[in-house]
């Protein structure tokens, strides 16, 4: 359990975050910019002390202010892996590595040297300076030094804003192999829905220095009241599915969830595998029939169960589809013309192109051993 | 011409042991209180400051007298030392010494303190997060990338010392095979009648000096240069 309470007085700006979730798998604090983040992940690593509050993971207490107890940065073994690496200009690759091995306590559990260089895949990078390293590779140089030094948590701090998108698809596989083959908890901040849909399975919104909600990632991504903080842009559902079966003669991939089927273009990946599909609400058009002659191929009967209160043009739908909820935006003017209302059986017309890698997530699901089989 | 005269070698040696007892032991001062400027706030910062900084200001004739109030032998700290060490600073090469590293010690701190505050203070943090403490942060990263600014204070603090007059002649007088370094010989000899050519080899020797001191700091600046470089 990860146990955090934290109030800090920074100027203007007050943060006044709590929340508990558990110290398993990753973690995401979500958030715009300014809303806190990266202050509420200095003061769980010690180098922001609060005016007040409890920060502890599971029985070990980091902070608390009505006990005295303030463990400095390098007593409270989190690893911190910053958005700019922070390498250390004057030591090599290996140097860098090794700087916080050498310091980690030594019954302490975590990886080897050896382990992390096959994981991060550093084996050239060894002898080099942090200067001829490109960005993807300091990011994971540096994701490398914070695991070597055997932390019992891992801070991440929007470890991909400072990249561009192909370093970014560099460096995603490998924070997923972290997830799926270390048995060590994450704390990530992002402000990116992707790669909150590819890593995390818990999500903490922050907003304002608040905690607006904190829940399991499909959850909280589909609330309606938390679109203005989740993204108007992005706003969708994020649904949980099964690789079914590829078609290999289409090259498209049909995954499977309890409301129907979704096709895909194929993925590279086992039958039966989990997956997390993010269906953006912009990507669903509404119908009353299902379409004879279109191009769409994604044809899933459901019912509305709600339909937003939004001012201006558009409107957000919820759609019940099986057991689960998709979200649909259309123009008010097609809700005034198919007279859709709460009960209307309809069906969400998906485009296949909509959905393409960056809304595809393997979570880590219930069992962690299955999605680690098809690699 | 290229065989020294024995008082030539003996202002030559006499510098130099005085220039570089001067930076070896205001060196590590410097340091301290340049961090101290560069990452403490504390009561009475600009007064220490101010203090530091007043060699570079003040006459050195009256820096060297004031030295010669508080450290000669009748002197509080000069008096005590005697006493409790048996340390007499007052006309020896000693307080030729301890004159040279107050002089320089403005110049120091400021090269330190310049070279201190460019140090990225989101590395200490990040080795502070890797399980350093705070003094195996500053040996492990702070100093380490503050090594420039140590070297131009070793270099500026040894050029300052070779050249210290003011303070020295006061302080510690003209005393030959004591105090009488190269600049106080050259000094001597231009007061002489016949002394013109002996100061025309003593000014060739400072110059020849400072020319290797240049070289050699050049070569030692890039090699630093380069094991730091991110």
């Amino acid at each position: 359990m990860l146990e955090v309470s934290v109030a800090k007085s920074l100027g203007s700006f007050n943060l006044n975050a709590q929340f508990q979730c558990p110290a398993k798998g990753i973690v995401a604090l979500f958030g715009r910019s300014g809303a806190g983040k990266t202050s509420l992940v200095n003061a769980l690593a010690g180098l922001v002390r609060p005016d007040s509050g409890r920060i502890a993971v599971g029985d070990d207490v980091l902070f608390d202010s009505a006990r005295a107890i303030n463990l400095p940065p390098e007593r409270r073994r989190l690893g911190y892996v910053f958005q700019e690496g922070r390498l250390f200009p004057h030591y090599s690759v290996r140097g860098n590595l090794l700087y916080g091995a050498k310091r980690a306590p030594r019954d302490a559990t975590g990886v080897s040297l050896a382990q992390v260089v096959e994981l991060l895949g550093l084996g050239d990078l060894l002898a080099r300076r942090p200067r001829d390293l490109s960005g993807g590779e300091k990011q994971r140089v540096a994701l490398g030094r914070a695991l070597l030094a055997k932390p019992r948590l891992l801070l991440m701090d929007e470890p991909l804003a400072a990249l561009d998108q192909p370093r970014k698809q560099e460096v995603l596989p490998f924070i997923e192999r972290l997830r799926d083959e270390l048995d060590l908890p994450v704390v990530y901040v992002t402000h990116a829905m992707e790669e909150i849909v590819r890593l995390a399975d818990t999500m903490v919104l922050i907003d304002a220095g608040k905690v607006a909600a904190t829940g399991p990632v499909e959850e909280v991504t589909g609330r309606l009241e938390l679109r203005p903080l989740t993204g108007r842009y992005d706003a969708g559902a994020t649904l949980p599915v099964t690789v079914a079966q590829h078609e290999p003669a289409d090259q498209l991939s049909r995954l499977a969830f309890d409301g129907g089927e979704l096709l895909v273009r194929q993925l590279d990946l086992s039958a039966g595998t989990r997956l997390r599909v993010r269906v953006r609400a912009r990507d669903v058009a509404i119908a009353l029939s299902p379409p004879r002659d279109s191009s769409i191929l994604n044809v899933l009967s459901g019912t509305v169960a709600e339909v937003g209160t939004d001012t201006g043009a558009l409107v957000d739908l919820r759609v019940q589809v099986g057991g689960h909820a998709l979200w649909a935006r259309i123009t008010k003017r097609s809700l005034r013309r198919l007279g859709l209302g709460e009960g209307t059986p309809v069906y969400a017309l998906i485009k296949t192109v909509a959905i393409d890698r960056y809304n595809v997530g393997r979570g880590r699901g219930s069992d962690p051993a299955d999605t680690r089989s098809q690699e | 011409m290229l065989q020294l005269t024995d008082l030539e070698q003996e202002a030559l040696a006499l510098s130099l042991r005085v220039a570089l007892w001067a930076v070896a032991t205001g060196l590590p001062a410097a340091l301290a209180v340049a961090w101290l400027l560069a990452r403490r706030e504390f009561p009475g910062k600009t007064l220490v400051n101010g203090i530091v900084h007043l060699p570079l200001v003040l006459p050195p004739v009256v820096v060297g007298y004031l030295l010669l109030l508080t450290f000669g032998r009748q002197g509080p700290v000069g008096g005590w030392l005697n006493a409790t060490f048996g340390i007499t600073l007052a006309f020896t090469w000693q307080g030729a010494a301890l004159a040279a590293a107050v002089m320089a010690f403005p110049l120091m701190v400021r090269a330190i303190r310049l070279s201190l505050e460019a140090v990225d203070t989101r590395l200490e943090s990040a080795a502070r997060t890797l399980g350093a403490g705070r003094l195996e942060v500053f040996l492990t990263v702070t100093l380490p990338l503050t090594a420039p600014g140590l070297l131009a204070a070793a270099i500026l603090g040894f050029a300052r010392s070779l050249g210290e007059f003011g303070a020295t002649i006061t302080f510690v007088s003209n005393i030959p095979g004591e105090t009488r370094t190269l600049p106080l010989a050259l000094y001597s000899l231009v007061q002489q009648a016949d002394g013109e050519a002996g100061a025309l080899r003593i000014a060739a020797i400072s110059v020849v000096l400072a020319l290797l001191a240049l070289a050699g700091s050049e070569l030692l600046a890039r090699r630093v240069k380069a094991r730091i470089a991110g």
